[in-house]
Parts: C-alpha cells; structure tokens; sequence
C-alpha cells in the first residue's frame, strides 16, 4: 500500500506520461521467449548425421538430429556471391509446411560453388572460395565456423542454442488415442525402453521413438494456449519456436537490428530483456530501452577494427535478440580447434535469435569491410529507393490542418516569412470519418482546388491513407474488399475486426498479390477522388495497429490466407508500403517515381520508401536519440529516416524547437509534425528571432539538396546508407566506434548537431589522422583526429566539410525545391592537406524514372588537383540538358593565384576571383559554364 | 546564354493621359533609377563596392546588398520592384523572379522561367477598389454609430455611476433605520409571551404573503427568460435550455422529461406555468443576474427594511443557514463585512443581493477609450455551424453547445484586451474555459473587425482547444479621414 503511495506521488510528481509498460510482453510474459530464454547451457542436442550429406554444385545438405527427442532437421548451407554464406534449417518432415519469409529477397541469391576440402568421423571442411575462408562442421554437437586462415570469424551453435520445437499433433488428440491403447503401449514401451536407446544410433527412426521423444518433452505452459491481458491465443499449431546462436570471437561492437529507442552501440542483454522485434504502435515510447517498436529489421552488425559482418536472420515471427559479452575460449571446441586459435581471453560477443514460428534462415555477410556488408545486404533485399528530389526538402505536418482555408492560410505563413518548405500534410481528420480515400465534405470540399492552389507554388501535399478499413455498408472500399474475401480472418474464420481510429475496422489481407494489386489500383486518380498528381501517400498504423488488439496489435490466430498472423506479423507494414508504392507508380503509368512513408517496417522496406520514428515526444531526450535510431536505420538499409521535428506529444519550448530544425535539417527526412492536443507551432509562432533561426537552419537544407540527391542517388545505386556513423568511414579509429551524438552525411559533411538544453559548446570529435576538416559556416581549418571544443550560440549547427571534399549547393534559396530546380551551383571545394579534392554532381529530372530507364542524366566527377578543378563524365551512356549552370567557386584552404582560367571546348578565358587571407578562401567567379559540360579551371 | 534584357520599358499607364517610358534597370522602382546611371560605373547602394554597369543585373550578386542584381535571382537578400500597373505597386523577394510562379500581377517577375502568367493587375485593381470603397463605406458608417454608442455609454455610465451612489447611500439610510429597528426592539427586549406570540403569528403571515408575491415575481420572470422566442409561450426546447432541470439526475433533459415537467403539454402560456414552476423552482438556475435585479429595483426600499424585521422574531431553529451566519460572524473580516450582510438578504431577494457589486463591477470594466464597448455589456451573440451554437457574450464568456443535443462547454471567461501595442481593443482574450484532454484549458482569441452590425461573422478552431472567433462591431471602426469624403475616384490610378 505505501509502495503504491509512492509510486502514486512519484507519477504526479514527474508528470511524465511514459509508456504503459503493462500493455507489452516482457520475455517472461512471452512463453516461448520464456522457454528459449531458460534453456539450459548444457551441451547441444543436436548432432549432424554425416551419412546424410549431399553436396552438390553450390549447396550441401545434411541432416541433424536432437538426441533428446529423435527429431529431424534439415540443414542446408549455401555460398553466396558476394561474400556470403546462408544457413537454412527446417523439420525435415514437418507436421505442416513452416512459413518461409517471401518477398523479401529481391530474387533468390545466386550462388557460387562449394567444394569439400576435408572429412572425416569428427565433420567436414569446406572451401568458401579461397584457402583461407573455410566452413568447418562439426558433428557432434553440431556447430559451424567460419575461418579465416587461423582465425575464427564466426560460430554457429558455439553455445548450443540450437532449438526448434517440431509441430506435433496437439496432446488432446494424443491423449484420445492413448485412452484406447495407452495402457497397451505403455508395456510396449517398457519392453522395448533399453532397444529405443540403441536405435536412435542408426539412421532410421522408427515411429515409436519419435513418439516417445514426444512423451520425454515436458509439456509447458503456453504451448497451446496463452494469455496477456484478457487477450487469448488459441495457438492452434502449438509450439513451434526456433532460436540458433552466434559467437563472434574479437568482437566488442555490434549494431543494427531497428527499430529500438537506444543508442547506436547495442548493449548486452543478460541483466534484462532481450532486443524484442515485433512491430507495434507503442503509445509515448520510453528511451533506452529493448522494447519492441513500430518497425523491424533482423539485421544485426558486428565491427572491429579488422572486419565488418552482418548477420541477416530472415524471419518475420516475434523475434527477440540476445546480446552478451563473453571471451573467446570458453566457446571454442571441437573440430575447428585443429584449423583455428583464438587467445581464449580474447573478447567476443555471443548473440542469440529466436523467433516464435517459421524456419532458421540465417544470411551470413562477411565484410570485410563496413560498404562490402552493405552491398551484400543490398545484393539480397535490395537498395533504398531513389526519392524525388522534392521530398528531401523540408516538410509540414500536423494532426490536422483543419481545412482548405487552414492549408491556404500555412502556405501563405510560409511564404510571408519567406521559409522554404515542399509539403504540406493532412493527418486522419482530412478524411470523411476516417474513411481512407475520402475527404471530409464540410472542411475539404474541394482537394482538387487546394492542390491546384498548391501546384501554383510548385508545391505538393501528403494525406494519409491508413490500412486499417472502416467496416460500414456505405464505404466503397470496405465493400468491395469484403465481396472480394480480401480481409484478413479471424482464428473462426470470419472476418477480423478490430478497433482503430474510425470504430470497428476491417484489416486487409495485403500478404495477399490480390489484395496489394486491388491496393494499387485505388490510387488511380478516378479512383481517388480529389487526388492529382501532387499528392502522395502516408501509410501509418501499418503494425497493424489495433487498439483493442494484444500488445495494440492483431491477435497472432488471425489467418492471412493460409498461414497464421503470428507467422508474417512483421510483415505486414511492409506489404503495406509495397502495394501503396505500387499504386502510385501506376496511377502515373510508371513515369513518376513514387513517395510513400511508413511507420511500421521490415528488412525491404527501403525499396518503397521513407521512414519515421513514431511518435517521439517534445523532449530533448527525444531529440537526441533521433540521431542513433536514424543510424541504425541506415546501417541495415534503410537510409531514408526521420524523426518528427518538433516532437509529436507534448510542447516543445522555443529553444528546443529551434535545435529540433536545426538537426532535423541535417537528417535524411526532414518533417514536422505535431498532435492535435498540441498548440499551433509552425515556424513563424515564436517570435521573430526563432522564426530567423528556423528560416536559417531550413535554407540550410535548402543550399545542400544537390548533396544530399546526389547521396540517394548513391544509396539507391550501392545501399550505403546516406547517413552514417563515423565508423563506417573510419573503421580502424576505434574511438569512433561508440559515437553517436555527430554523424557523417556521406563521406564529406561532419554533423554535430547541438542536443543540449542551454548548451555553450559541443565536443566534436573529427576523425582522420593527417587529415583536416573546415568549419561549413566560417571555412576555419581544424586538423582531423582531435576533440574539438566549439563553441555554440542559438543559431549554431556545427558542421565540418571533411578536407579532399567537394560540394555542389543551390544557394539562391527559393520557396520550394522544384523552384530551385534551373539555378546554379557553387562548388565548395575544401582542399586536402595534399592540395586535392574530389567529389560528383548529380543532376536529373528530379521526379521520373528516366534515370533509369532511359538513362536521363548527369553524373560526373569534379577533381581538384595540380592547381586545376575539371569536371568529367562518369557516365559515358546517359544523356540529359539541364539549365543549371556553375555560378561560384568557391577554394577553402586555397591560396592567392595570380590568375585564373576557364577552359571548354569553345577555348578559354580567365575568370575574376578574390582571395581572402584571413579564411584562405578563395572565389572564384561566375564561371558560367554549363553544369552539364566538361571543364576545367585552372590556377595560375 | 545568360544574357538577359538589362532594361525594361516600362510603360505607365494610361492613366496619365499619355504615355511615358522611362528606362531603368529591371526590378528598379522609379525612385531608385538615378542611381543606375547607365553612363557610370555602379556603386552599391551600401557603398561597400563599386562595379562596372554592365555587371548590374547579370545574375551574378556583387553587392553584399543585394542591390547590382534588382531584376535577378543572384542576391540572396535582393528584392525585385513589380510596377503592376493597374494596380498597387510592390517588390517582392528576388527568390521569386524566374521561380516559375506568378507573383506580380503584371508578370514582369516571370521573364525567362518558361511559364505563361496572365496580367490580372487591372481586375484586381477594380477588386480592391469596390473592395476599399466597400469598406469605407462601412467605416463610414460603422463610425456613425460608433459616436452614437459613445454618447449612449456616456449617459449609460452616468446613469449607473448615479445609480450606485444612490444604492450606496439608501444602504447607509436603511443600516441606519436598521440600528434605530434594533434600538426599539432591544427597547422592548421583555414583551409578554402572549405578546411575542402574536408578533409572532402576524409576522408569520405578513411573511408568507410576502413570499408569494415574491414567488410570482420570480416566476413571471423566470418565464420571460425561458420564453426565448417571446411567443407567450413556454416550450420543451425552450425548457431544455436548462439542463439543471433534469429530473433523472442524468444530466440529460430529454424530450420526454421536459414534456413531463410541461405537465405534458408541448407548450404552456404563462397561467399554465403555475403548475411547471412548482415543479422546477428548485433546480431552477437563473442565467441572467443583471436584468432580474432591475425588475426588482422597485422594492429596493421596502427589501432593505424586510432584512431588518426578518432579523426580528430570532426564529434561528431550522433555518441553518442564519446558524451558519451566526457563528461565523465574528470569524468574519471586516473587510467581507458587505458581503455577509448580503447573503442574509439572499432568503428574501437572491437576485437582487449583488446588485450594488455588479454595478461597481460592470463600471470597473474597460469598455474602450470612449466606453465605445460597453453596448455589449450583458449582451450574447450566436453563430451556429454545422456542429455546433457558439455563443459569445462580451465581457462574461465564450460557450459552444452541440446542435442536436449535449451540455454547453466554457471556451473562456472574459480575460482581457489582448492586441497589439496601439491596437489593443482589436483583440478579446477568453481564457481558463474547460479542460482539454491532455491539453490546455480551452481559450478564445476574438478579433474585432469594423462592421455595421453586431454579430459573431465565424469561428474555428487553429489549435487544438484554442479558439478564433471573428466579431464585427462598429465599436471598432476607426474615424476615416474625413467623414464627407466620397469613395476613391473610379480613375484607375496605377499606384495607390
């Protein structure tokens, strides 16, 4: 009672509406994260029937099989191309057939071929290619290295955590069958006890062993039925969780596995929870945390200073990840002992998965290096894809903008205070009571003219369309989802229903191609009443979320089809975004390039489009952890991340605001948004001088939007992600391994965003021994591998332009990009301490998917070297004109030249130029050249 | 490639009689021209620098002012002059020229972006033509009345002021008749039983009849407020404007509850009501303090020498309240000494007990500089929208009561004037209304605008739980330069 007391004052007292804990699993609450999780570390009961083995060209087989219970597996182990090495494991004779993840992958990952170097009694050796990489198995238990010459990358089982629970018939079944002839079996069994032990020796299992193996496991609660709250689930199919362990011997750092509100650095997992990935809408989400979040990718990153590796579990099912440190030695045993050491206290980091249902299908990518695994993971689920130029401009949101009137009337803000912005958004209240693609008749009566008004200002718009489907007889979409049986069904098989923003809500099935092609189909523009082709697509809710729900989500019983909802759950977000995507590149007949956002997410979903943290809070807590999370966004894929500028709940102060802008500007997708309890707070609603420092911070945005297309261009092309940690670039800088308070934008820009309530200075760290960095604002030279104090006003967003860089901005800074779209460049060239730059420019048509299929653009090379800047084709094949044209050079670290000339194919003539001493700037003027063209200016 | 025209002809319009070119620099306005000399080299406008005249508008920006580039996009902080001929001369921001949007309504700002502007300046001259004639008309108007409401409020205040050092000194009177009463009856502090009893029973009676006649009073007056549509009659909606009614304690008075109290009936004449005021005189709550005092005002005499005889008989037992007064008054202040004299009235004359407070209150307010605002005083204002009746009553508060059903929520009581320095009484702010859900107490912004009539012109909601309301009110007119001038000659004049 007292203790209740407290908590009550201690509630009050902090006046903070954090997350209700209650309404989520912990581990404990989730039985078959319970009965993974307390699995003992004795020895694995797996052992690998070399009999079995087949290998053919590019795929060996075998069998394994758990000495406890006579169960068969079946392992199947792949070389990939690229570097990598893919583990499957199934039942090798299942009840039913097990869920295997599709449409994922981009196509089925080709191969290259596999050679036996050794076997023997004790396992097999085999060659990955060189002599150096090879896969050792070992029988008994059953484990799998990867080497390295005399080093261990990375065991399989290293821990025996092996575990499947096979499907079985459900015991009250069994237990018919054994009132008829239990007693009978009962002296069968006891006859033939001792002879059972000796069979399970030979290759056969006869039926009555894998009965008995069957009677031996414990039956344990929640294995058929399991209850959270008041929500039961029938788990019809019983038990059938999978969890496989990883040793990673020198490892100290791993990343990855999105969407958790920590930091970039994953920590261990022993003193608590598990790293939980299950999508789910979790209301004021608490920070530094494993909690499962609106979205989930199965990718885990491991980085030393020798090599990066990623490890990609392809498994859509609630799904935890354990973390622990260990050393070395104390997993290293059987026969990879004869091939490799390891110093036994050398540090390691063991990492554990397990997943309530489907198969193990582990992807393993070996590096070496941080851009070698994020090709690897590409060359698998595929890059980000290329957004229109326009979206990465700045965007404003808000639940809701009331009307017509309403959005007119923050157009015009935007203009009379003279800030940029792309696109406005309309939140749920837009719609006719919720009903996706309808509008609200009394306060949107006319979309068509509000996005006319809108593509007057060569702006755009984004209204939401939500999965979740109003269930009334008077709702066209409702309807024709319904006759056409293409709503998800509950465990009885009639339709699911759920609560969501409109009342009871219909879920469809989009793990369906039917359903996702009817999907596309409504985005049509006479489909879509009002749309037109300034208005794109927001897909929140996409968990799915289902407010009376479990865990606000579906009943896992629920039937998408014929396999469970358990089964795809983390799925669903991203069939979602596909189909939406889909829509609108076929209401455009595949000329436009599509914009979707996304809450929920899965490994894939950069191909479709953009991403967002959820609802984060008006709290400087809130503010710095959109830096990690977009970090660990990015690493596994997902480049296109933002959070909500401003914070979604609560009211951020002035001061907080202005820093929100201020490092959203620098983050890949660049919105504000707001709840509707929230006060009105576009920019212009704090007083001149905060509307003077948001202008700012967004025009800023606005100079680098050539950078930053030219990034996704590059993502699009490679999967690097655009922004990154400072690892990645300096991988052997052990200092950088943890930092994630300041973040690079490509190679190039140095991001430390100030995070700090009432902050006088950040320390930045700038990487890079021998190498300088320039202060973006003044051009001041630092040298790189130092902790630099920088001081910091109201108006500061330290940014360092690494030294060798050269950078295109737009500085005529216009109201929306598309007006930029004809203006100049000015070069930034931050010269090396070797007197050297280099960097590209990349110019399309901003919107279309001619860059692509018809090969419509600009890409080339600018070089600064020998006192002489060229521009140079890097891509021979493309064509495109464009207007823009190169207005200003400007040299930082440069010297005074006594002359300086243009040279073009229609000869030369010298430009005016002024150096200015005190920054060693140099500017050179209006070059004129057409940024297109091939080019050089020379020093003299 | 990027040659562009460095000089515009401009051509003024007709207007003039005749017309005249004057060539400058695009984007220069005619006053600036003599600084672009053609012949000379250029100096800033800043003076920091002085170029040669051919890098004037050469979409390259030269001058830390922006002034080189009046007619490109070069300088980030540049701003182009639209002549807009027809209409009303403006710059706008070099960012716009060549955007590829249509911002002068000449389309001079949009000469090498590819896109096709319409030149719209002459219909948007004769727009904000009718439009300014329109509204000096009203101003015109509006300012008529407004003197006249200031006279009214003059004589309004006197009136009052006059009122309350009337009220105030009969109250001196009648405290000092009270003392004299209180003299006699401590004088014959030892009557005989009999005595006392028969004092008793006339004051019993005198008592009642007094009360009945009071009765009728509150009655009769209780039915004019609800009759709200002043048809003599008494209907269920109009019953429903009070909710406090509800006999099921439910909150809601529905349909049938308000028929029943109707005794039935749908509706009931004044005679009729007799029945339904004995039925809801407890519950009933009046909305109106004000104008039911003034019906009263003509006892006031006899009212204040009825507290003093109440006093008399000390029939304290049962009647708890006087319990209360009793020992609470000498914890009492003396500063709250008016205020317990008054709820002892409040047996007699609940209405009319703050009237002395609620003339000093209405007078405190500041009703503008010439008291222009103090017609609104007491008085409400309805918009209904498709959802909802607002409701603004200056001075007291804001409501919005959904249309079909469903109690009234406060969007703010009277705050304060709220606009901006030198226009302070174009703003009303209502704040401290009824709580939001995770938000703030709901609150009103009402902007005033010059209008001839008194009305509520919208409503919306910007912010959650924040509310705009747009008021129009003669009040707020400013006098116009001269109130016999006409409006603006029809000669299309270029710039206003």
């Amino acid at each position: 009672m007292v203790w209740f007391l407290v908590a009550g004052v201690l509630l009050v007292l902090n006046g903070v509406r954090a997350v209700d804990r209650s309404n989520f699993k912990t581990c404990d609450q989730s039985s078959f994260c319970k009965r993974m999780r307390t699995m003992g570390l004795d020895q694995s009961p797996y052992r690998a029937i070399l009999e079995t083995l087949e290998l053919s060209d590019s795929r060996l087989t075998l069998q394994l099989i758990n000495d406890n219970n006579k169960v068969r597996l079946l392992l199947e182990l792949y070389r990939l191309q690229g570097n990598m090495t893919r583990l499957k494991i199934n039942e090798l004779k299942p009840l039913r057939s097990r869920f295997e993840v599709p449409d994922v992958l981009v196509g089925e990952p080709p191969t290259k071929p596999l050679s036996m170097v050794s076997r023997d009694e004790a396992g097999v050796v085999l060659s990955l290619g060189t002599d150096a990489h090879q896969l050792v198995l070992n029988a008994r238990p059953f484990r799998l290295d990867i080497v390295e010459g005399a080093r261990v990358l990375l065991s399989v089982n290293g821990r025996g955590l092996l575990a499947f629970e096979h499907l079985r018939p459900r015991k009250d079944t069994l237990s018919k069958i054994s009132s008829t002839v239990g007693s009978m079996w009962d002296s069968i069994k006891n006859m033939f006890s001792s002879n059972t032990q000796k069979d399970s020796e030979g290759e056969e299992t006869t039926e009555g062993a894998q009965e008995e193996g069957e009677e031996r496991e414990e039956e344990e609660p929640g294995m058929w039925e399991e209850t959270f709250k008041s929500h039961v689930d029938s788990k019809p199919n019983g038990p059938s969780s999978i969890s496989l362990d990883f040793s990673l011997p020198g490892v100290e750092h791993v990343y990855g596995i999105p969407e958790h509100a920590e930091n970039l650095r994953l920590k261990t997992t022993d003193k608590g929870d598990p790293y939980r990935l299950y999508n789910l809408d979790v209301f004021q989400y608490e920070l530094y945390n494993p909690m499962a979040l609106y979205g989930a990718v199965p990718v885990l990153l491991s980085h030393n200073a020798q090599r990066t590796m990623g490890i990609f579990w392809l498994n859509a099912a609630e799904t935890w990840v354990d973390i622990s440190a260990n050393t070395a030695g104390k997993t290293l045993s059987g026969k990879v002992l004869d091939h490799a050491q390891v110093p036994s206290d050398a540090p390691q980091t063991d990492v554990r998965w397990f997943s309530e249902s489907g198969i193990i299908d582990v992807f393993i990518m070996l590096g070496p290096k941080p851009s070698d695994v994020f090709t690897q993971y590409a060359s698998l689920t595929g890059t980000q894809s290329f957004p229109p130029l326009s979206t990465l401009g700045y965007h404003q949101c808000r639940w809701n903008y009331n009307d017509q009137e309403d959005v007119r009337a923050v157009d015009a803000g935007f203009d009379e205070h003279d800030i940029p912005y792309d696109f406005i958004w309309l939140d749920i209240e837009h719609t006719d009571g919720k009903r996706y693609f309808t509008w609200d008749a009394a306060n949107f009566p006319q979309p068509r003219d509000m996005l006319r008004g809108l593509q007057d200002k060569r702006r755009k718009m984004v209204a939401i369309v939500d999965p979740h489907i109003k269930v009334d007889s008077g709702y066209r979409i409702h309807n024709e989802i319904r006759s056409r049986n293409l709503y998800v069904k509950d465990k009885d098989g009639g339709n699911y229903e759920g609560w969501c923003w409109p009342g009871t809500a219909g879920y469809p099935d989009f793990t369906d191609p039917e359903m996702r092609a009817w999907w596309a189909s409504m985005f049509a523009y006479d489909k879509y009443e009002g749309s037109m082709e300034n208005l794109y697509t927001w897909n929140d809710m996409n968990e799915p979320s289902v407010f009376n729900g479990p865990e606000v989500t579906m009943h896992k019983d629920a039937i998408h089809g014929t396999w469970e909802h358990r089964d795809v759950h983390n799925l669903y977000g991203l069939y979602v975004q596909m189909a939406t995507a889909e829509g609108l590149i076929q209401r455009s007949g595949g000329v436009e390039r599509p914009f979707v956002l996304t809450r929920a997410f899965f490994a894939g979903s950069q191909r479709y489009g953009a991403v967002w943290t959820g609802d984060n809070a008006a709290e400087w807590g809130h503010l710095k952890i959109s830096i990690p999370m977009c970090l660990s966004l990015g690493l596994v894929g997902i480049s296109f991340c933002g959070a909500d500028v401003g914070g979604f709940f609560k009211n951020p102060g002035p001061e907080l605001l202005v820093r929100w802008y201020q490092t959203g500007a620098y983050q890949p997708f660049f919105r504000a948004h707001a709840h509707l309890d929230t006060p009105r707070r576009e920019p212009w609603l704090f007083g001149p001088q905060n509307t003077a420092l948001i202008r700012d911070a967004v025009r800023q945005r606005y100079a680098l939007l050539p950078y930053w297309y030219q990034l996704f261009y590059h993502a699009h092309r490679t999967g690097e992600p655009v922004m990154r940690p400072l690892w990645v670039e300096y991988p052997q800088d052990v200092a950088t391994f943890t930092i994630d308070d300041q973040f690079l934008l490509g190679r190039h820009l140095l991001v430390h965003p100030v995070t700090e309530q009432g902050s006088q200075g950040v320390s930045v760290y700038l990487p890079g021994v021998g190498e300088v960095w320039y202060d973006a604002h003044t051009f001041r030279r630092h040298d790189g591998d130092q902790n630099l104090f920088v001081p910091v006003t109201l108006s500061s967003i330290p940014v360092f332009q690494r030294g060798g860089s050269i950078i295109p901005r737009k500085v005529r800074i216009r109201r929306s990009s598309t007006c930029m779209e004809n203006d100049p460049y000015t070069l930034y060239v931050a010269l090396s301490p070797q007197g050297t730059a280099d960097g590209e420019i990349y110019i399309d048509d901003g919107h279309t998917f001619n860059y692509d299929r018809q090969k419509q653009f600009i890409h080339r090379r600018l070089t600064f070297a020998n006192s002489s800047l060229s521009s140079s084709n890097l891509s021979a094949d493309s064509q495109f004109t464009t207007a823009s044209w190169i207005e200003r050079v400007l040299i930082l670290g440069g010297q005074e030249p006594s002359a300086v000339t243009l040279r073009t194919a229609d000869g030369s003539r010298s430009l005016e130029f002024e150096f200015d001493a005190a920054t060693s700037v140099l500017t050179i003027h209006k070059p004129g050249v057409n940024a297109g063209s091939d080019w050089t200016v020379l020093l003299q | 490639m990027f040659r562009l025209q460095v000089f515009l002809i401009v051509s003024l319009g007709a207007a003039l009689g005749a017309a005249v070119e004057v060539q400058r620099p695009r984007g220069v306005p005619l006053e600036k021209r003599h600084f672009y000399d053609e012949s000379r080299p250029f100096t800033c406008l800043d003076g920091s620098r002085t170029i040669p005249f051919d890098r004037v508008n050469d979409d390259y920006c030269d001058c830390k002012d922006g002034s080189d580039e009046p007619g490109t996009a070069a300088c980030p902080n540049g701003s182009f002059h639209c002549t807009n001929a027809g209409f009303r001369a403006t710059f706008i921001p070099s960012s716009r020229i060549n955007d590829g949007v249509c911002d002068c309504c000449d389309t001079t700002d949009e000469y090498n972006s590819g896109v096709s502007c319409q030149n719209t300046c002459r219909e948007l001259g004769q727009k904000e033509r009718e439009t300014l004639e329109k509204m000096a008309e009203i101003t015109r108007e509006g300012f008529l009345l407004k003197r006249q409401l200031i006279e009214e409020a003059k004589q309004g205040l006197q009136e009052k002021q006059g009122k309350l050092s009337e009220l105030q000194a009969s109250r001196k009177e009648h405290e000092e008749k009270v003392d004299a009463l209180r003299t006699v009856k401590e004088t014959a502090e030892q009557p005989e039983r009999e005595a006392k009893e028969r004092h008793l029973k006339a004051w019993e009676a005198q008592k009642a009849a007094l009360q009945l006649e009071k009765e009728k009073a509150k009655m009769a007056e209780v039915f004019l407020e609800l009759d709200g549509d002043a048809d003599g009659l008494v209907s269920v909606s109009e019953l429903q404007t009070h909710q406090e009614l509800d006999p099921d304690g439910d909150g809601a008075l529905t349909d049938t509850e308000a028929q029943g109290l109707l005794s039935g009936a749908d509706k009931v004449d004044s005679a009729g009501f007799q029945n339904v005021w004995s039925n809801i005189k407890d519950k009933y709550v009046s909305e109106v303090r004000g104008p039911s005092c003034l019906l009263l005002k003509s006892g006031e005499t006899d009212f204040w020498l009825e507290v003093s005889v109440h006093s008399y008989p000390e029939d304290d037992a049962g009647d708890e309240e006087d319990d209360e007064e009793e020992d609470d008054d000498d914890d009492v202040p003396e500063e709250y000494d008016d205020k317990v004299t008054c709820h002892r009235c409040r047996p007699m004359c609940a209405t009319c007990s703050s009237l002395p407070e609620s003339l000093e209150k209405e007078i405190s307010f500041d009703f503008g500089p010439s008291a222009e605002f103090a017609y609104l005083y007491s008085q409400c204002y309805e918009l209904t929208t498709n959802e909802y009746i607002y409701r603004l009553c200056p001075f007291n508060r804001v409501s919005q009561k959904p249309k079909y059903g469903g109690s009234e929520t406060n969007l703010g009581s009277w705050g304060s004037w709220n606009g901006p320095e030198g226009s302070k009484y174009s703003i009303m702010k209502y704040d401290h209304g009824t709580g939001c859900w995770q938000g703030p107490n709901r609150s009103t912004t009402v902007k005033l605008t010059c209008g001839k009539e008194t009305a509520v012109l919208s409503t919306s909601e910007p912010s959650r739980c924040e509310y705009l309301m747009e008021f129009s009110t003669p009040a707020i007119c400013q006098e116009p330069p001269s109130l016999e001038t006409v409006a603006p000659e029809t000669d299309p004049h270029d710039e206003f």
